[in-house]
């Protein structure tokens, strides 16, 4: 082999880098990405290999050289990168055939690596192995080719090279040096785990969950994944199933996976309406949406401190009691109303407003906010001092003097003052008229009026020829 | 510690007896003592009902008003610590944002089911205040029992409503409101009389006149010369 400072000396335009294999595996990311777009299960050897199984795109495709064909094809259409194929019995013979650009048929890998020299043993890319040594030795024994190799007894290899030897001479006779590692969907890392006898206590299914748990998380983050939406799935022996989806904001720690099916199957074992009849027989992990480990890093300081972690795991655990809905959080957004303005999600979802906040928003109420806001509409009714019921006109005024109201919520009738009304009409331009309404602030005050009594503010909304309660200041 | 101090110089063994070793099952206790956790704080007008803010481990009732809830939880969750509001299915964001409580730490539990109070006591376990409605029906037992879980935790009990034997009562009355007049002007504030008593530290009762909401949401306290001043801005 040359030395690289010759090969500068003769070839002064050419540029060296250094060995990256980061850099090589980000590079060839697309090229994987394009492949899995046209197979499963695609094993990545090394950054510039994969491995693909040929049998079930044989079968698609009609024909394994069809296969070839199409993904030097899709490859080269995504990625601009021309790659060859190789087909052959094992990673191994299929490696070389790829490099050689051959089509071997099957069962004759054996005879195909037979004929190949003994230096192809060093291929510390594909096999993670440096057998350069080995590889020396085997020449300077007289064994020029892989076929010579091949044919000594597995035990006398193993007497006098070793562990490495035996790998090596596995590999000359077309077999796997170990079985191969796929690279599945994330589907194929759901865990299942069987119990026989039931699991009918708590405590046997926490220490159950655990080692799924641990499972589960070192098979996601061998692949540096973290989990954001895990699917945690009971079934019973009589055939009830618990299905509840976690979410993350945070990296799922192994701890925290087994805390998720604890509390799921310690709000569903010990519920009182919906116990399971019958022990469980099966638990299912499954990671429904994965994403790059280290997008989740934490923060170093603020935010993500010991009090954020306690509490999450409470209100998590209030989760696990009630429901995912639960436990809900306010955003704040961009809006007109006290009902618009605010978002309630469920914990672990995502905050994000929908609408944006920064906005003017003109016609929005200013401060001070109603501290109750009915979460379905309360209907009431205004009355002016002769009785007559009162509306808001076209022209967005009172149609008389406010003097009592009447709601199915337990108000003070009398309306002591108020202000407005002031109309708000949106979105009058888009399909189907918009909305069209008018707010009304009125404090409340008991009948007959005495001065013992608190006053109560409400706000009050007119839409459609109907008065609702929107909110109560309390 | 033993093999810890065998290895170490002198010097350090010595510094090791020095301090003394509280066993965990003990440290529950000591978060009572004043010399504890720091207090939770409270906002400025309401550091005249609560001169030492809200104890960790104590219980808080709150009586006839939200508003004074939301005030209570200002100071605390600016400060990084965490609330929840169990029971109240239509409490304000919108109005707690404004009084000051962010509102990211604050959990709501709008339906806790047939037992509110597992569903404290589960909270009581990480989130620093912790507001629960309903709790007039509640049975002694079961107060006990979450009074205990929140002196343990170092968490604070916000019941909403009466509770013997809670540290501080806060008993909130409506006097006013200003803004509105006939049909002009738009709500700005309200005033209210605040009567704060307990027991202990806290047996004399103390009052406070407070804008609650004051006129951008926020707690303020009402000063004589203050008040006309809204009332002629209506």
């Amino acid at each position: 082999m040359v030395p690289t400072r010759v090969v500068v000396v003769w070839c002064p335009e050419l540029v060296v880098l250094a060995d990256d294999p980061d850099r090589d595996a980000q590079g060839f990311e697309p090229v994987v990405a394009a492949v899995e777009s046209l197979v499963p299960g695609v094993e990545v050897v090394c950054p510039g290999l994969v491995a693909v199984p040929a049998r079930g795109p044989t079968r698609y495709f009609g024909d394994e050289s069809r296969v070839a064909e199409r993904i030097v094809e899709v490859v080269a259409a995504r990625t601009g990168v021309q790659c060859q194929v190789g087909i052959a019995d094992g990673l191994f013979a299929a490696t070389l055939a790829a490099q050689r650009g051959l089509r071997v048929p099957p069962g004759d890998s054996v005879g195909f690596l037979a004929g190949l020299g003994i230096a192809e043993l060093h291929q510390p890319a594909v096999t993670g192995a440096d057998r350069a040594a080995l590889v020396d030795l085997l020449h300077r024994l007289g064994l020029r080719i892989l076929g010579a190799f091949a044919a000594l007894p597995v035990d006398d290899v193993a007497s006098r090279f070793g562990l490495d030897g035996v790998r090596a001479h596995r590999l000359a006779r077309g077999l796997d040096e170990r079985l191969p590692l796929r690279r599945p969907p994330p589907a194929d890392l759901t865990v299942t785990r069987r119990f026989d006898p039931p699991l009918e206590r708590v405590d046997a299914a926490v220490f159950a969950s655990r080692e799924a748990a641990g499972h589960l998380h070192t098979a996601l983050a061998s692949r540096g994944l973290a989990c954001v939406r895990l699917g945690i799935s009971a079934c019973t022996e009589a055939g009830e199933e618990l299905h509840r989806v976690w979410r993350y904001t945070e990296s799922l720690t192994e701890s925290a996976i087994a805390d998720r099916v604890r509390w799921q199957l310690d709000g569903w074992l010990t519920s009182r309406g919906s116990r399971p009849s019958a022990g469980i027989t099966l638990l299912r992990l499954i990671p429904e949406e994965t994403i790059g480990g280290q997008a989740l890093q934490r923060g170093l300081w603020g935010e993500s401190g010991k009090d954020d972690e306690r509490a999450d795991r409470a209100l998590v655990r209030v989760q696990g009691m009630l429901g995912h809905q639960a436990v809900l959080m306010g955003v704040l957004g961009g809006g007109r109303d006290p009902t618009d303005r605010v978002r309630l999600v469920p914990w672990g979802d995502g905050l994000t407003p929908v609408r944006d906040v920064h906005f003017p928003w003109p016609g929005r109420l200013p401060a001070p906010s109603p501290s109750r806001v009915p979460t379905h509409p309360l209907p009431a009714e205004v009355f002016d001092d002769a009785g007559r019921a009162l509306g808001v006109n076209g022209r967005g005024r009172l149609t008389g003097v406010p003097y009592r109201i009447a709601a199915e919520e337990n108000l003070p009738p009398r309306v002591l003052s108020w202000a407005g009304p002031w109309p708000l009409v949106e979105r009058w331009w888009g399909p189907g008229g918009g909305r069209c309404c008018a707010r009304l602030q009125a404090v409340l005050g008991a009948e007959p009026v005495e001065p013992s009594t608190e006053p109560l503010a409400v706000l009050l909304a007119y839409e459609t020829g109907h008065w609702r309660v929107e909110g109560v200041y309390e | 510690m033993a093999g810890m101090a065998g290895m170490a110089s002198a010097g350090v063994a010595l510094v090791l007896q020095r301090v003394p070793v509280v066993p965990a099952s003990t440290l529950g206790e000591r978060l009572d003592v004043p010399g504890g956790r720091p207090p939770f704080p409270v906002v400025e007008p309401l550091a005249l009902l609560l001169p030492r803010g809200l104890r960790r481990g104590s219980i808080v009732a709150v009586h006839g008003s939200l508003a004074l809830l939301l005030a209570l939880l200002a100071a605390a969750t600016a400060q990084g610590v965490w609330a929840a509001v169990v029971g109240v299915g239509d409490l304000g964001v919108l109005a707690a944002a404004e009084a000051g409580v962010v509102v990211q730490r604050l959990a709501l539990v709008p339906r806790p089911g047939l037992d509110p109070a597992s569903v404290a006591a589960a909270l009581l376990d990480g989130v620093g205040l912790v507001a629960l409605a309903g709790t007039d029906r509640m049975p002694p037992g079961v107060r006990r029992s979450l009074a205990a879980r929140a002196r343990q935790r170092g968490s604070v009990l916000l019941p909403l409503g009466r509770w013997p034997g809670a540290e501080v009562e806060l008993d909130c009355r409506v006097e006013a409101w200003y803004g509105a007049e006939a049909g002009y002007g738009r709500l700005r504030a309200r005033e209210v009389v605040v009567r704060a008593a307990g027991r202990g530290a806290a047996a004399r009762p103390r009052t406070a006149r407070l804008l609650l909401p004051g006129p951008d949401g926020v707690v303020a306290q009402a000063l004589p010369d203050l008040t006309p001043g809204i009332r002629a801005a209506g």
